[in-house]
């Protein structure tokens, strides 16, 4: 039956006025289908993905030489300013609540989110944010006092983009806020029947506890960049030694916050690696409990560690040490999660195709950034590096190579079930080579450059510092260059990809158990979990399975699938299929 | 960018949507209403707690607080200020322990002593600002006081729109019944935390 009779024969009324996609114009009204959301989430991150990935050119650019030469050393201030605040604000963590809009409510059997017209209202606060921000560029006064804003300096440059920045972080905190209290409400009340908290996929454990960690820390930087607005605009003194104000409380107002955010922006992609990982393993994942309980673990760590961004700061001694243990053991369950995935590698059939190629890549990088971040938790390392390049190296492996590979094998993965289609494998492949080429090549001489004591946050440097600052800016170029082959393949795939069928990786979980892409209400009817969360399409849980249509090779025999040993029916590659 | 094509077997689905856009007869969903209210309130309390951390480093870290030369504090408006306060949560809570018992008028007039109250509060909260010896930039106790007082009344303000909002829906709409009055226990609750805030931040500038 057609749409256009179908809409006759039921009456429905005006298609605008009903949540979920029918046309491509859609994609850009009030919708409240969860679906929609999440789409529309990570195309506009990946948007202002792009505009940040400019800016960090232009930002290269200028640092090719050692001398000032490309841009004033003013507008080099406000390059690195918007480009943090763009990547970090306005992609990563919005990123992460887009995969969970799409993910959650297929994940755990639901039919939307818990308060459907409150997240759509979340997803449109952060369009007009982030024009705000990037408007600061046109009115002559852009933010120029880097990511964190302290004052006294952002209280003594550029009051207008100061303030614009304040309102654009306050606006995209509330709604990373209003998100999460629609993931925290969906995942504790709408799980179906038959999954308590210990059978809830692994993705929707990292986005239970990065919400947790949302809630409790982002209102915290409000209050902070409330504060900072007074004495920006009213003339108070919170944060100005001359009138008796304390630029350190801002500090710790802001890092209570900004050190969370930083799991914030990796939790969910954690959580999505879990479940890449297993499918193109062709092996159930290992240690379910351990990766489960060592987000919680690390979501509570990660709100007691802040101060390790200050030991500079002029902080007591004894908070520096208090500060340094607890962030070192923040390695312990990230650790565990590691070796998690590594075991879970270990003897399975590894299908090399392109998100599993990002899971690997994730793995990788991730554990360079996170060495190094152990290295930065002990003090006096931190006291020598401090404001150096070895940080930028660091937070770029965490973030580029964690977050973004993350983000990058979580949309090769995902893609067939929001869209309907493959991405194509082959340039697929070259986006990763590209990627993690360019990827090493910026951010791996930095942690050299930072040892010899080049300052971050400076246009001219000193010229003995050349020859590894251009091999940081080819790479750099490389990394721009990475980005068109996804763009290309992303809207080809979407428009003319080959059809993906349900559930093309032959995954267990319950959002492969619905139509690709799912319909307005996800499932026909709510689906049952009689076993574990990776068990449908297994043939002891075949009551879970919704389809009617069960995969062949899925319900072949029990454990057909998903063990240790790989079964010889099962396909190496999705090009197999056919 | 393609459209979502229908599965004839699914037109029973979209049968039942139909008829509820049409019939505005909704399917009875679980109630998740209340709890979100809550888990938003633990974001605005994390608010608060920043302030309240931020007022406590400043004290912590200045020689004399409130600093030398702030004209005290005068105790007695505040005060009976907050025995308003404290007094009108229970006026809010017979509201609703009114429209539990089907009671809409009785729910309506304690409605309208809350709202009451709470305007004096926020008159009362005018008043001391305009009778204070110093101003918003005088030093940092000053700053900090009109700030989480401030911070604190617009709250307040919210508040009292919210107990207008459903008194208007009771009285105009018709609304709230025994069975139906999230509204109104979503108000209290609301009411509940705004005073609880007010009690620690009262506790904190004006006590401590």
């Amino acid at each position: 039956m057609t749409q256009a009779q179908l809409q006759e024969t039921a009456n429905i009324p005006a298609l605008s006025e009903e949540p979920g996609i029918r046309k491509w114009q859609d994609y850009f009204t009030f919708n409240t289908d969860h679906k929609v959301i999440g789409i529309q989430y990570l195309v506009t991150t990946f948007i202002f993905y792009c505009i940040g990935g400019v800016l960090a050119d232009l930002v290269r650019t200028e640092l090719r030489t050692p001398e000032v030469d490309f841009v004033t050393p003013e507008v080099y201030n406000s390059l690195f300013t918007l480009h943090a605040t763009i990547m970090i604000f306005l992609w990563i963590v919005p990123a992460g609540a887009g995969f969970a809009n799409f993910l959650i409510p297929l994940m755990i059997g639901a039919k939307d989110m818990a308060f459907p017209r409150l997240n759509a209202v979340a997803f449109w606060m952060i369009p007009p944010s982030g024009l705000l921000l990037i408007a600061s560029l046109v009115v002559g006064d852009a933010p120029d006092a880097g990511w964190t804003s302290y004052p006294p300096l952002s209280l003594v440059t550029g009051q207008v983009g100061e303030g614009i920045w304040i309102m654009s972080v306050l606006l995209l905190g509330t709604s990373s806020i209003l998100g999460a209290i629609n993931f925290l409400v969906t995942l504790l009340r709408m799980r179906i029947p038959g999954m308590g908290f210990n059978q809830m996929p692994l993705f929707c454990w990292a986005m239970f506890a990065t919400s947790a960690l949302t809630l409790v820390s982002t209102p915290v930087l409000a209050a902070g960049l409330i504060l900072l607005a007074f004495d920006l605009l009213a003339g108070t003194t919170f944060f100005n030694p001359t009138g008796g104000g304390d630029p350190v409380v801002y500090q710790h107002m802001f890092w209570f916050y900004s050190h969370p955010a930083v799991y914030i922006m990796i939790l969910p992609f954690f959580g999505a690696i879990s479940e890449v990982i297993p499918v193109h393993s062709r092996k159930p994942v290992f240690g379910y409990k351990a990766i489960a309980y060592s987000s919680l673990a690390i979501s509570f760590l990660g709100l007691i560690v802040w101060a390790h961004h200050m030991f500079t700061s002029g902080i007591p001694g004894w908070l520096r040490m208090f500060f340094m243990i607890t962030t070192m053991i923040i390695a312990v369950p990230t650790g565990i999660k590691i070796f998690s995935w590594l075991a879970t590698m270990w003897g399975g059939k590894i299908r090399l195709n392109s998100a599993m190629l990002f899971a690997m890549g994730f793995v990788g990088t991730f554990v360079i950034g996170g060495i190094s971040g152990v290295m930065l938790a002990a003090v006096p390392f931190d006291i020598h590096v401090h404001d150096t390049y070895f940080v930028v190296a660091h937070l770029h492996y965490v973030l580029f190579g964690g977050s973004v590979l993350g983000i990058y094998a979580a949309i090769y993965h995902w893609f067939p079930k929001m869209t309907g289609r493959m991405l194509n494998e082959f340039w697929g492949k070259v986006h990763f080579g590209l990627t993690i080429v360019g990827l090493n090549m910026t951010f791996l001489p930095m942690h050299k450059l930072g040892m010899m004591g080049m300052n971050r946050r400076v246009a001219q440097y000193d010229p003995k510092f050349t020859f590894l600052n251009e091999i940081c800016t080819i790479g750099a170029y490389i990394l721009a260059v990475s980005t068109f082959p996804f763009i290309f393949n992303a809207i080809w795939s979407w428009l003319y990809g080959e059809k993906a069928g349900n559930n093309p990786w032959r995954a267990l979980t319950l959002e492969w158990m619905t139509t690709s892409p799912p319909a307005i209400e996800n499932f026909d009817k709510t689906p049952v979990l009689a076993t574990g969360p990776y068990d449908y399409g297994l043939e002891k849980a075949k009551e879970g399975v919704p389809l009617s249509d069960p995969d062949p090779v899925l319900s072949a025999g029990p454990n057909s699938v998903l063990r240790a040993e790989p079964d010889p029916a099962v396909a190496a590659n999705p090009e197999d299929r056919k | 960018m393609q459209s979502q094509t229908i599965d004839p077997a699914k037109t029973e689905l979209n049968h039942h949507h139909a008829a509820e856009a049409v019939d505005g007869h909704h399917e009875e969903h679980p109630d998740h209403r209340l709890f979100g209210l809550i888990v938003f309130l633990i974001a605005e309390g994390m608010i608060f707690m920043g302030l309240f951390g931020a007022y406590l480093a400043f004290r912590a870290t200045l020689p004399a607080w409130p600093p030398e030369g702030t004209p005290e504090l005068e105790l007695l408006l505040p005060g009976v200020n907050t025995v308003n306060l404290i007094a009108s949560s229970f006026v809010m809570h017979n509201a609703d322990t009114a429209i539990k018992k089907n009671d809409t008028q009785g729910a309506r007039i304690w409605l309208a002593i809350t709202a009451a109250m709470g305007a004096i509060f926020l008159v009362g909260q005018v008043y001391e600002y305009t009778h204070l010896e110093f101003g918003l930039t005088t030093n940092l106790f000053a700053s900090a006081f009109y700030v989480l007082t401030g911070f604190h009344g617009l709250h307040v303000t919210l508040g009292v729109l919210a107990i207008v909002a459903v008194l208007w829906r009771s009285r105009v709409k018709g609304h709230y019944s025994s069975e139906k009055h999230f509204g109104i226990e979503a108000a209290e609750i609301y009411w509940h935390f705004v005073d609880v805030i007010w009690i620690i931040l009262f506790g904190l500038i004006y006590l401590l």
